[in-house]
């Protein structure tokens, strides 16, 4: 800690707090490297020391930060490459802000309550060296500083999964670094094309907000730079036909690496659409949000679909990952205030309920050593408590009102709904599908007759309810009281919608006031605000 | 008083929360009397605001209390508020009434349950949730108390999860209503985007600039919404299903109160129910009440009976909507809240004093022994087959003479709703007489494969916390339609006291002969089908066996046909989807990495090592070069 404060104190006479997130737990990761692997206790308390110490700071950033203004706060600047116009510029808007939260939130709860069951020294410093590279990602307003946290985060999840996976793991680990490099070579190529084709006159920049504002490229230009951009996303989210890396890597990951890979990693997707997508191609994204939004709702059917007929009840959760993302993508292109605000909301719901879903998987294999769906039966009886938070998890990841992921879903259709009508309609039976493939897996799993191995089933214990409390804690408030969460992420969506306004043909919705009776029909409003 | 109104969730909120964390400390019988006190509570607190209510002059009352902003985004705002208003305050007086007699009731139909504190846990939750749903100002607040208690009911009906059937019961139920929570939200989403709000008065002051074509869409989802939650047809499978919840539960979710959200939810939405849609949900409640009233003749499980009933119940309800009489239909869904909650309760009661035994084949004669439960049985009985003055009769003529004057097809639904009342009042009687009446049958043997009791049985009567409640309500179902009387003049208590809800208040336009008639007929519709069951059931003149075709036993194999649909081609579609992922998609990204390794073996020989084979290719290359260079300056 002091070695950062010296450093920050010669910096800047303000605590530059952005760029400590992404250092302090890089510090950690060193420090961890550096204790003797023979006291693993030690190192864990290392761990949940630096990650909690980003927690604190990540917290503390919510509540400082200006909930009216939507541009980016607590920017900072260093000069990097300066000959290539490279920058370290880090900001946070409303976008970021949840993910910036949950990325330092959800670490320390990983490392504290999750056995990595392996050598933990490594474990602890892959998983800081992750929480510094998704910092960095959601933090990056330079293109090529983003470039480098999106790749960086590929070596200590391939390394998780490989290490301290289960059987199948040098594949899944392989087939995840495989396919998501393969996305962001192509967006390496984009980056580069983009910088030489749109930096202003002025000289080369890799300045996201000077790209953004200045850029003046061809039509063509800019829709096949978002396409490889968009593949590079649609890869990490996943999005469909391109996501069976995403189920294969979750099963086969340690169950702190498939949470964090469903809270924080799949959310560099759906955040680069909208950092990276909407911001520095508008045009682009109007033109082919048709089609995102098409892939998005087939991946909330398709994902569903998939998922109620899994064996394995990780595998079943993972491709609920699918569906979910689905709504996210749906979200954001239907380039709506609800529909993306809805979107921001509910990639920080996904990340807490399937979180969750993966924690509680993770600790039924621990007690049973299988996640095969027809192996269990009748685990309610032998372990009520654990079957209460499961079914807690489980309505929360169904939509139930009160917990979180409606509130995402509803503010994701209903934005969704005026722009994107037919779309919404499909999207919306998700909902009925997503009651049918949890319901069912957890009647099959917790319901029935308990078999003797069922019977001796050991319930939850206090330490692992103190780790799950906190997700509990988190699906009642944001499904509750979603509005502080809310009024920060709206400004900066409202901001970015109205961009994507100005650089295009595309009008949003007109936020008509309530039709007095007698004034004019509302018909033709409804067909106005239709399919672009 | 009108602002102490969140007062009347908080009381069951309270007793979920102390129960959640404590009940298991608190145990049987704390837990139950603690949960009891919370609706007793709320019952009280809506006392209070009904009183309040009753001080302000007709079309001030009207009160909406916002406690904080649920959802607001952009020009978007939910509220987490309430509305007070005729409807919903009278909605909550007989939910928290009827709901405060069934959980005194369960104090002691759960007595020894090893899960005795949980089910007050769900209870309480449960009546949190429908109040939430009557009280909300807008329709997302609703929708939280809508699938709160539809959550409810899930927990409720595989209370007894190992046993299988309780499960998929519960499963079967939840999903079944997501279907109709598609409809809702599309519901929502099209008054969102045609009206730019959700709260209930707003849209009620702008429902006017609707077109005719939004509304009807709007309409019919709605009833989509209605159809999952009231159980009508096309989704009323779960309902019959759902009685493997305790039997408090049948009585209180299942038929009283959760079942009648969907016509509350038409009931508050009248403004924006075209005629069209109107005409629809008309045909859709004499379709279920018909249809279930059929199926209810051939059952022999005492709470499946019931079950059927309450379908056919609500159809009326349907019925009446459709008509435009919205007075008739929640005047229905009161006097059918008190007479099926206490045959529901009464039910209870039977198969409690009969050892869980549920076949009416084998019960008879219990009026001897358990002479309170018989007598409100009796009671309820007249009730629904609407004999007069029971309640049941006042709400159930008023349907039939709405339908009577609907415009279109008229006729035929007052037809349909005539030949329901003589069904129900056969299939009622039928159930009273193979219970109360003949010989005991307690001990007979069982067919084959049936299991019977495992000891003898030696019915008896219901401790009090279970005979009370049935007194109360017997009481209230012989007095309800006092609520409502087109008799004595003027005293017409719940129209006048309705009637500024409405868009369009619905005035009975038939003169006092034709309204006598219709009366004078389906009283007389009652009469036969009690005097059929007599002989049938009571004297054993006619055989009952042709009466009792597998067809209708079997609910003419809707559910059967569902079954075999999801399970047939249902399944084979999604295991379809799920191998095309594994061997196409997935297989495809497999192919791919094979063919990069197979392409990578193919040029591996290129690198062997041999520095003079890479000498070679430097050469090749490099003399490449030349003569590409030199050809460019030519």
């Amino acid at each position: 800690m002091t070695m950062l404060a010296t450093e920050a104190a010669s910096q800047a006479a303000s605590f530059p707090i952005l760029t400590a997130l992404i250092v302090l737990p890089f510090v950690g990761a060193i420090v961890v490297a550096m204790l003797p692997g023979r006291r693993p206790e030690l190192i864990r308390q290392i761990g949940v020391l630096f990650s909690g110490g980003v927690a604190g700071l990540a917290v503390y950033l919510a509540t400082q930060f200006d909930s009216h203004d939507g541009g980016f706060q607590f920017e900072q600047v260093n000069s990097w490459i300066p000959d290539l116009g490279i920058a370290w510029h880090v900001g946070v808007d409303g976008i970021s802000l949840w993910l910036v939260v949950l990325t330092g939130v959800i670490f320390p709860l990983v490392l504290a309550g999750i056995d990595p069951h392996g050598d933990p020294k490594p474990y602890t410093a892959w998983m800081l060296v992750l929480q510094a590279g998704s910092m960095g990602a959601f933090l990056a307003l330079d293109v090529f500083m983003f470039f480098v946290f999106f790749e960086i985060v590929l070596v200590p999840m391939y390394m998780l999964i490989s290490g301290w996976g289960y059987s199948e793991r040098k594949y899944a680990a392989t087939k995840f670094f495989l396919y998501t490099m393969f996305g962001s070579a192509l967006m390496l190529v984009a980056i580069l094309a983009l910088v030489s084709l749109g930096s202003p006159e002025t000289g080369l920049t890799f300045d996201l907000q000077a790209l953004a504002e200045g850029q003046e490229l061809a039509t063509n230009t800019a829709r096949w730079l978002f396409l490889a951009f968009a593949l590079a996303f649609a890869i990490k989210v996943p999005m469909v036909p391109i996501h069976t890396w995403l189920p294969d890597a979750h099963t086969q990951a340690p169950t702190g690496g498939s949470v964090i890979l469903a809270a924080v990693m799949l959310k560099l997707g759906t955040y680069g659409f909208l950092r990276f997508g909407l911001y520095l191609f508008p045009e682009a994204t109007v033109y082919f949000a048709p089609l995102l939004v098409t892939l998005g709702v087939i991946g909330i059917i398709y994902g569903a679909v998939v998922a109620t007929m899994q064996h394995d009840l990780k595998r079943l959760v993972a491709y609920s990952s699918v569906a979910h993302m689905g709504f996210i993508v749906l979200g954001t292109f239907a380039l709506t205030t609800q529909g993306i605000s809805g979107g921001v909301l509910q990639m920080v719901n996904h990340g807490i309920s399937t979180g969750a879903l993966f924690i509680l998987v993770g600790m039924l294999y621990e007690r049973r050593k299988t996640r095969e769906i027809s192996e269990l039966s009748g685990l309610q009886q032998a372990a009520p408590i654990f079957a209460g938070v499961f079914t807690v998890a489980m309505l929360s990841s169904i939509g139930l009102p009160g917990l979180n992921g409606f509130a995402g879903e509803f503010l994701i259709l209903l934005g969704s709904w005026e722009t994107r009508r037919w779309w919404t309609v499909v999207a919306a039976v998700g909902v009925i599908l997503a009651a049918l493939y949890l319901l069912w897996a957890y009647q099959r799993v917790f319901h029935g007759e308990p078999t003797d191995a069922d019977a001796d089933t050991p319930e939850m214990r206090l330490a692992e309810f103190g780790l799950l409390a906190p997700f509990l804690a988190a699906m009642v408030f944001l499904g509750v009281y979603p509005a502080p969460v809310l009024e920060r992420i709206e400004p900066s969506v409202d901001r970015l919608v109205s961009h994507v306004e100005s650089h295009s043909d595309y009008l949003r919705p007109v936020d008509a006031p309530v039709v007095l009776p007698h004034e004019h029909s509302d018909d033709s409003h409804d067909e106005g605000g239709g399919d672009h | 008083m009108l602002e102490l109104v969140w007062l009347i969730p908080a009381f069951p909120l309270l007793g979920f929360l102390v129960l959640l964390a404590g009940g298991r400390v608190l145990g049987e019988p704390r837990a139950g009397w603690l949960a009891t006190l919370m609706s007793a509570g709320s019952f009280a607190a809506t006392l209070v605001v009904f009183a309040g209510m009753l001080g302000e002059d007709a079309q001030d009352r009207e009160f909406q209390q916002v406690l904080f902003d649920w959802l607001p985004v952009g020009n978007l705002t939910v509220e987490a508020g309430f509305l007070v208003d005729p409807l919903s305050i009278t909605m909550a007086l007989f939910v928290t009434g009827v709901g405060s007699l069934i959980h005194l009731y369960s104090v002691g139909y759960m007595h020894n349950d090893p899960k005795y504190s949980k089910f007050f846990v769900y209870l309480n939750l449960f009546l949190f949730s429908m109040l939430m749903l009557v009280l909300g100002n807008n329709l997302v607040i609703t929708f939280l108390g809508w699938e709160g208690v539809g959550v409810c009911s899930y927990f409720l009906i595989s209370f007894w999860h190992t046993r299988e059937s309780a499960a998929v019961a519960g499963k079967k139920a939840f999903v079944t209503n997501r279907v109709g929570d598609w409809g809702f939200m599309l519901a929502v989403f099209l008054i969102w985007g045609s009206l730019h709000t959700v709260t209930y008065t707003e849209i009620n002051a702008a429902a006017g600039a609707l077109t005719n074509t939004t509304a009807t869409a709007i309409s019919l989802m709605l009833l989509i919404a209605a159809a999952g939650k009231s159980a009508q047809l096309p989704l009323y499978v779960w309902l019959p299903d759902a009685m493997e919840g305790p039997t408090p539960v049948s009585a209180m979710v299942h038929a009283a109160t959760m079942v009648t959200s969907g016509i509350y939810l038409l009931v508050r939405m009248n403004y924006v129910l075209s005629d069209d849609a109107l005409l629809i949900i008309a045909i859709v409640g004499a379709a279920t009440a018909l249809f279930a009233a059929l199926v209810a003749v051939a059952q022999h499980d005492i709470k499946r009976v019931l079950a059927y009933s309450t379908v056919s119940q609500l159809g009326y309800m349907f019925l009446a909507i459709g008509s435009g009489a919205y007075v008739a239909a929640i005047f229905h869904v009161i006097t059918h809240a008190f007479f099926k909650a206490l045959l529901f309760l009464g039910s209870g009661s039977v198969i409690h004093g009969m050892h869980d035994e549920q076949d009416m084949r084998y019960m008879g004669a219990l009026r001897k022994v358990m002479p309170i439960t018989g007598a409100t049985f009796i009671v309820g009985w007249l009730a629904i087959a609407g004999v007069p003055p029971f309640s049941g009769f006042w709400s159930k003529d008023e349907i039939l003479l709405a339908a009577w004057e609907q415009p279109d097809i008229g006729p035929v639904l007052w037809a349909v709703g005539l030949v329901t009342a003589l069904l129900t009042a056969y299939y009622m009687s039928r159930q009273v007489f193979l219970v109360f009446y003949g010989e005991a049958r307690w001990n007979d043997p069982r067919p084959e494969g049936v299991e019977g009791p495992e000891s003898e049985v030696h019915p008896h009567e219901s401790p009090w916390t279970m005979w009370a409640p049935l007194a109360v309500l017997a009481i209230a179902a012989v007095a309800g339609g006092a609520l409502n009387l087109p008799v004595v003049g003027d005293w017409l208590v719940l129209e006048h006291f309705l009637e500024p809800v409405f868009a369009h208040p619905h005035h009975f336009t038939s003169g006092t002969t034709t309204k006598v008639v219709l009366a004078v007929i389906a009283v007389a519709a009652g009469l036969l089908g009690i005097a059929f069951a007599v002989q049938v059931w009571l004297r054993r003149k006619i055989d009952s066996s042709r009466l009792e075709p597998k067809f209708l036993t079997e609910a003419m194999y809707v559910d059967a046909t569902y079954a075999k649909v999801a399970g047939g081609p249902g399944t084979k579609g999604f295991d379809l989807a799920a191998t095309f992922d594994k061997v196409v998609v997935d297989g495809a990204v497999d192919g791919t990495g094979r063919l990069v390794r197979k392409v990578g073996e193919l040029i591996q020989p290129a690198q062997s090592g041999f520095v003079r084979q890479y000498a070679i290719g430097v050469a090749i290359g490099g003399i490449a070069v030349v003569v590409w260079l030199l050809s460019g300056t030519v």
